[in-house]
């Protein structure tokens, strides 16, 4: 199957409905290794579904959804077995772990066995201290390290859930709607905070917000009722007239 | 240091519950057999061992916290473990009695003769031996929790779904118990305890040592629960509580963490029925009954769940009201008090009486206006 695609992931004729309703129409994408990608799209554009499919939440009905060379078959897998092959996901609404401290929230993330007796008297307990902070440094969360997440503010569970997802080490990142409710300097900051760990990590960035898109400066793929309307810079995704009629003219 | 290790595992709450734990068990044993009867400080017999009655009910009510209050799991079945523990404790008992059954047989008990079987059956096999009989207390209710666990929760069946099958497992195991051909002694129970090995089950100083070791095991049971709540597990247990999906995405098995803790619970309620039917002589089907699993899911909200002290205190303070309530004229009310106590703990206090005094602690520590916010600077 190696000689498929180089792409760390691919999707090839991917067709997803929920009764009846076709939420993914054939859909194909490819993802280079360090590459980072813009996803745009108006609602029901199939945005949320495709990351469902690729994460395992959702099964694909048809099409093959290829990881890392084209080696791993991620239709076998289970969400769980997924997270471990190395993708992780930021979701849209920021779920972080409310009822704990900032630093348990990544400790709980971190890169390593997820098994009962690791966790009770394994190797989790004896995660130190600074590899959590730095991955908390990073998203300037350090100081507010003891505070409980769900006191955080809602820019703030947006960072605390990317610094989740770097503890996890993944080779591919999803990041869904990233800076919804933030105020224009943090988008600014999350901009940068994505272009930097883009420069080890593949992502893939599901967003609305057209200024955040263009900062990302990356290639871009506009979906629209399941399936790719157009893809490239976003001077030429944001400049098609069938964009501008279906998502950016409304 | 290891002591200081241990110190902050238990926490300040815990110590002060293993300090009263200690205290009740020094004050129990000598206030029934030094002081003398009459004495204001005299403790009887009877109350020694209604006493241990609520010992093993606040070690279930912690094994149930575990399941419930950490990891979210509202098993409505946890008095099947109990009765499954019971049993097995029973069932020693029962062949310790010998020949001085009704019926003086030298293996079968009086209930098997009586329907003329003549042969043991292949359950009771072995229960003659106490390291036996106590393997089967851990492992009988533990097994089942395995079992049953690992199909639940691999088929990802959550919340009132879950809660509704394990009121049905316990509920289907209480219609078995009380059929004759089961073999363990129909809707009469095993009853009619002699010995606990070589000891007089009737003995005062049996008594007092089995409500010593009562509360030696519920000591242990405590700081097990805490060694596995303060460890990353406990963490890992509360995200599956508070957000399951985002742990699985995470990498975790969410269905082997939950199983971990469910069989642990299990064998943890069924070592609390072990202890619970030598105090109390007697062990039947009722113990399955589908009210006794819910009346443990009230005194562990009553206290407060997720804290372990609070479900231990919540089965005391719950089952004393109800030794009040069951005796004398109030006896018709108890049903009514159970109810209220529920409405009034799920409307007004969602913490229980742990929730309530942290509340009221925190509130007398606000007045003093100047208190800096120490934690947020490392």
């Amino acid at each position: 199957m190696s000689a498929v695609t180089q792409a760390i992931l691919y999707l090839d004729g991917v067709s997803v409905s929920f009764d009846g309703f076709k939420a993914l129409r054939s859909l194909s994408l490819n993802l280079e290794q360090g590459e980072m990608r813009a996803i745009i799209g108006p609602n029901g554009a199939g945005k949320t579904t495709m990351m469902d499919v690729i994460t395992g939440k959702t099964r694909a009905d048809e099409g093959d959804v290829l990881f890392d060379r084209g080696a791993i078959d991620l239709t076998r897998y289970d969400e769980a077995a997924i997270a471990e092959l190395g993708i992780g996901r930021k979701f849209q609404k920021p779920t972080v772990f409310e009822s704990q401290s900032v630093a348990d929230n990544v400790l709980l993330a971190l890169k390593g066995a997820r098994g009962p007796f690791s966790a009770w008297f394994g190797a989790r307990n004896r995660i130190a201290r600074e590899t959590i902070d730095q991955h908390l440094a990073k998203v300037r969360l350090i100081q507010h390290r003891d505070r409980l997440a769900g006191d955080l503010s809602h820019g703030q569970k947006q960072w605390l859930e990317i610094a989740m997802l770097l503890a996890q080490d993944p080779k591919l990142l999803l990041v869904d709607e990233p800076v919804a409710g933030m105020t224009d300097a943090e988008t600014e900051a999350t901009a940068e905070l994505l272009r930097e760990i883009n420069r080890d990590h593949s992502i893939i960035v599901v967003e609305h917000d057209m200024g955040f898109v263009r900062a990302l400066d990356c290639k871009v793929t506009c979906l629209h009722e399941g399936s790719v309307l157009a893809e490239g810079t976003i001077d030429a995704v944001a400049g098609d007239p069938r964009v501008i009629e279906v998502y950016l003219g409304r | 240091m290891l002591t200081m290790r241990f110190l902050r595992l238990i926490e300040g709450r815990g110590i002060l519950f293993l300090a009263v734990l200690a205290a009740l068990a020094i004050f129990v044993s000598v206030g029934n057999l030094l002081v003398p009867p009459g004495s204001p400080f005299h403790v009887s017999t009877g109350a020694v061992v209604l006493l241990g009655k609520y010992l093993c009910y606040a070690m279930l009510a912690i094994a149930l916290d575990l399941a419930w209050g950490y990891c979210g799991i509202l098993s409505l079945g946890h008095g099947a473990f109990f009765a499954l523990g019971g049993y097995a404790m029973g069932m020693y008992l029962m062949r310790q009695i010998g020949t001085r059954g009704v019926y003086a047989h030298p293996i079968l008990p009086d209930f098997m003769v009586f329907l003329n079987w003549t042969e043991l059956p292949v359950a009771w096999w072995g229960f003659q031996s106490f390291p036996y009989a106590m393997l089967m207390v851990l492992l009988v209710p533990g097994l089942l929790a395995f079992v049953f666990g690992w199909l639940a929760f691999r088929s990802r069946v959550t919340g009132v779904y879950l809660s509704i099958i394990t009121q049905a497992l316990t509920y289907a195991l209480f219609l078995a118990f009380f059929r004759n051909d089961m073999g363990f002694g129909g809707n009469n129970g095993l009853t009619d305890f002699k010995d606990i090995l070589g000891f007089n089950v009737q003995a005062q100083g049996t008594r007092v040592t089995l409500f010593l070791i009562t509360c030696l095991m519920l000591a242990l049971t405590f700081i097990l629960a805490r060694f596995v709540v303060a460890s990353t597990y406990g963490k890992v247990l509360i995200a599956i509580r508070d957000a399951e999906s985002r742990t699985r995405f995470l990498g975790y098995r969410v269905e082997h963490h939950k199983l971990v803790v469910f069989t642990l619970s299990a064998m943890i309620a069924g070592v609390a029925g072990a202890l619970y039917v030598p105090q109390v002589g007697i062990i039947n089907p009722s113990e399955f009954s589908p009210t006794n699993s819910i009346e443990a899911v009230v005194w562990v909200a009553f206290g407060g769940r997720g804290t372990l002290v609070g479900a231990a205190l919540g089965a005391f303070v719950v089952n004393y009201l109800k030794t009040i309530f069951t005796t004398g004229w109030l006896a018709v009310y108890w049903l009514f008090a159970l109810g209220g106590l529920f409405v009034l703990v799920t409307l007004a206090m969602p913490r229980g009486l742990i929730g309530l005094w942290e509340d009221i602690r925190l509130r007398l520590k606000r007045r003093p206006p100047a208190e800096a916010p120490a934690e947020l600077h490392p």
